[in-house]
């Protein structure tokens, strides 16, 4: 495959990431005068609909380690994401190499 | 897709877990005995773990107004067939639930049977679907990460429907308020989720084309 194809369908990517961000408006603050959410987390949402499904349900078990503020949770995302970024940016570093070389090994012969 | 941690009844918790427990041995098994015959796709493996790690970090915004994050899954399942990313999904599963208090051990079951058991089987059914009716190599991998990505997200939807029943309208009422909140969230995240998984394929393609052919992942035709 070309590569205007791979850096199209990057940049598509982007997009699909940054329409969101621009278009969509917060919504007005509620009855309550509580200020709007927006972009939360689609699994605490979730939560939130449990609780009107289910509005005498319990949680019977709670995590055993949180996170004790949201800028140690998105160190902990943060570095989850760094581990895997290396190790594929790794993988493809030297895999570029390796070809690389075997090319110049091949003109050479 | 993150149930949270005693978001679901002990019946169901326990339900899940048993049903995931054995896809997850037989991935063990399965990963173990491939890396003792073939110990050079061990890097490979360890790509497919990585693309999971990453992918399944990234929470992005939707236009929805909220925000999800795709699996990665799809990549793996395609290398590696579907049984593999039962132990791998775990593995993330469980870091995420132990230091982040996403998900949690008790929905560990339930979220495992979601993204590293629907979503890869769906992924890799898809992709040789699409192999078999001779779409482009690309078309097939962006179609079965997406779609695989997708159903992850309807599956959560089906689990919470089940524990949550609608008291008027019963389960399928309760399955269509999740599916809105997770699945519509998730479609322009699984376009990218494809797209993505498509970028990386092509790149090892292109520079280790004879390990992916000696996996029977890529034909000769597909070479670029």
């Amino acid at each position: 495959m070309k590569r205007s194809t791979n850096i199209l369908m990057l940049v598509m990517v982007v997009v699909l990431m940054a329409f969101p961000l621009w278009r969509i408006q917060k919504p007005a603050p509620g009855p309550d005068g509580k200020e709007a959410e927006i972009f939360r987390g689609s699994d605490d949402q979730a939560k939130d609909l449990i609780g009107t499904i289910a509005p005498g349900y319990k949680p019977w078990f709670k995590p055993i380690m949180e996170p004790p503020s949201d800028e140690v949770g998105s160190l902990l995302f943060a570095l989850q994401a760094a581990l895997g970024a290396g190790f594929i940016g790794y993988y493809l570093g030297s895999a570029v190499t390796r070809s690389k070389m075997r090319r110049e090994q091949e003109k050479q012969c | 897709m993150h149930i949270m941690e005693g978001f679901l009844p002990v019946k169901h918790a326990i339900g899940w877990s048993v049903a995931s427990a054995p896809f997850v041995a037989y991935g063990l098994r399965s990963v173990n005995k491939r890396i003792k015959e073939k110990p050079e796709q061990r890097m490979l493996l360890g790509v497919a773990t990585a693309f999971t790690f990453v992918l399944s970090a990234l929470k992005m915004p939707s236009v929805t107004g909220s925000c999800s994050h795709p699996t990665g899954t799809g990549l793996g399942a395609i290398l590696f067939g579907p049984a593999a990313m039962a132990p791998i999904g775990a593995v993330v599963l469980l870091f995420q639930a132990l230091l982040l208090a996403h998900g949690g051990l008790t929905t560990l079951g339930a979220n495992i049977f979601s993204m590293a058991i629907v979503g890869p089987f769906a992924s890799y059914g898809i992709y040789k679907l699409g192999r078999s009716v001779k779409l482009p190599f690309g078309v097939c991998v962006f179609l079965a990460a997406a779609i695989g990505d997708l159903l992850t997200y309807v599956t959560t939807s089906v689990q919470l429907a089940l524990a949550f029943p609608d008291p008027a309208g019963g389960i399928f009422a309760s399955f269509m308020k999740f599916a809105a909140v997770f699945a519509v969230t998730q479609v322009p995240l699984a376009i990218s989720e494809g797209l993505l998984t498509v970028v990386v394929f092509n790149a090892l393609a292109r520079f280790n084309p004879q390990e992916l052919r000696d996996m029977n992942v890529i034909t000769k035709e597909v070479q670029a």
